[in-house]
């Protein structure tokens, strides 16, 4: 992957407090010493090779709605089923294997909690296994976004 | 927070367009005006809904491939300090509290680190260990090996209208 100088800087630079004013990336462009259309350009090729995912909001944890981590145990051989019934809930954000005996972990976002238990029910009842709820008691993270080293590609 | 509000955080999920004047086209389709549509946003960050705005890095394509949830064991009289220590470091994404399960769960505490490799998750994980005086703790590393689903929060509240809080 080669990144020019300007595609390092974007990504990096503007992870947060990304600029709000009409004119945001003429903004980007001035501090930058580069024109308005370059900093358009190079944005765009970072979205088409889906180097972003989007430039956006971070929502804060049960702010909105409520959040839940939740794990299982389920053994290898219909791991990947488990997961596939999993993900078609809508609630459903991520979803990955780990290594460990509890070995799948999913977060979901519901409207409150007697959601999420329906939705976890409704899980549990599918595949038939036990789901362990972790909700979230305290967030000690500032998020600033995520500082890539990007010095070789 | 008002249904706007509620509309315009749906919007800022789906990514703000690359092009001249962006918040003049959302704040077109939220039928506001561009200076009231800023204005918004800054209200919602300054009351902590939105905790970030800004670009959303795709870390895995851009070369962290090793991700490992690690879980602490902690006394509950210090989980507060190791918590903010903890968040304090560069490269730890996400650090929180939740309940132990007694009998099966022991851990308190989580944090998430990111690594172009797992030797290197390793070798961070060492050096938070001693930096946040983590040696007398029990803990596991759990890597993730495959990732099922991942995609931006989706809000089911936000499709519906609610106007408190």
């Amino acid at each position: 992957m080669a990144l020019t100088p300007l595609e390092k800087q974007l990504l990096n630079d503007f992870q947060h407090d990304f600029p709000l004013e009409p004119r945001p990336y003429r903004a980007i462009a001035e501090r930058l010493g580069v024109s308005e259309q370059a900093v358009l350009e190079a944005m765009q090729a970072l979205d088409d090779q889906k180097l972003i995912h989007r430039i956006g909001s971070v929502i804060q944890v049960n702010k909105i709605g409520k959040s839940m981590l939740a794990a299982m145990a389920v053994p290898t051989s219909v791991l990947t089923e488990v997961a596939e019934t999993i993900n078609q809930f809508q609630e459903v954000n991520h979803n990955y294997e780990r290594e460990n005996k509890l070995n799948l972990w999913f977060v979901l976002i519901g409207e409150n909690q007697a959601h999420l238990d329906a939705v976890i029910a409704d899980i549990e009842q599918q595949t038939g296994f036990p789901v362990l709820q972790f909700p979230l008691l305290k967030d000690y993270f500032i998020d600033l976004g995520f500082e890539l080293d990007l010095s070789d590609g | 927070m008002d249904e706007q509000d509620y509309q315009l955080l749906e919007l800022l999920q789906q990514g703000l367009p690359v092009c001249p004047e962006p918040y003049a086209q959302l704040a077109e389709t939220l039928a506001l005006s561009e200076q009231a549509l800023l204005e918004r946003i800054q209200h919602l960050k300054q009351i902590g809904v939105i905790k970030r705005f800004g670009v959303i890095v795709n870390h895995r394509l851009l070369g962290y491939r090793a991700n490992a949830m690690i879980v602490w064991n902690v006394p509950d009289a210090k989980v507060e300090t190791i918590g903010q220590a903890l968040s304090q470091i560069q490269y730890v994404s996400l650090c929180y509290q939740r309940p132990r399960k007694p009998g099966i769960w022991p851990y308190n505490l989580y944090c998430m680190v990111y690594g172009k490799d797992r030797s290197t998750v390793l070798q961070q994980i060492d050096e938070l260990i001693g930096r946040c005086q983590l040696e007398d703790f029990s803990y596991q590393i759990l890597f993730s090996t495959r990732c099922f689903k991942q995609r931006g929060a989706l809000y089911p509240v936000l499709q519906t209208e609610k106007t408190d809080g």
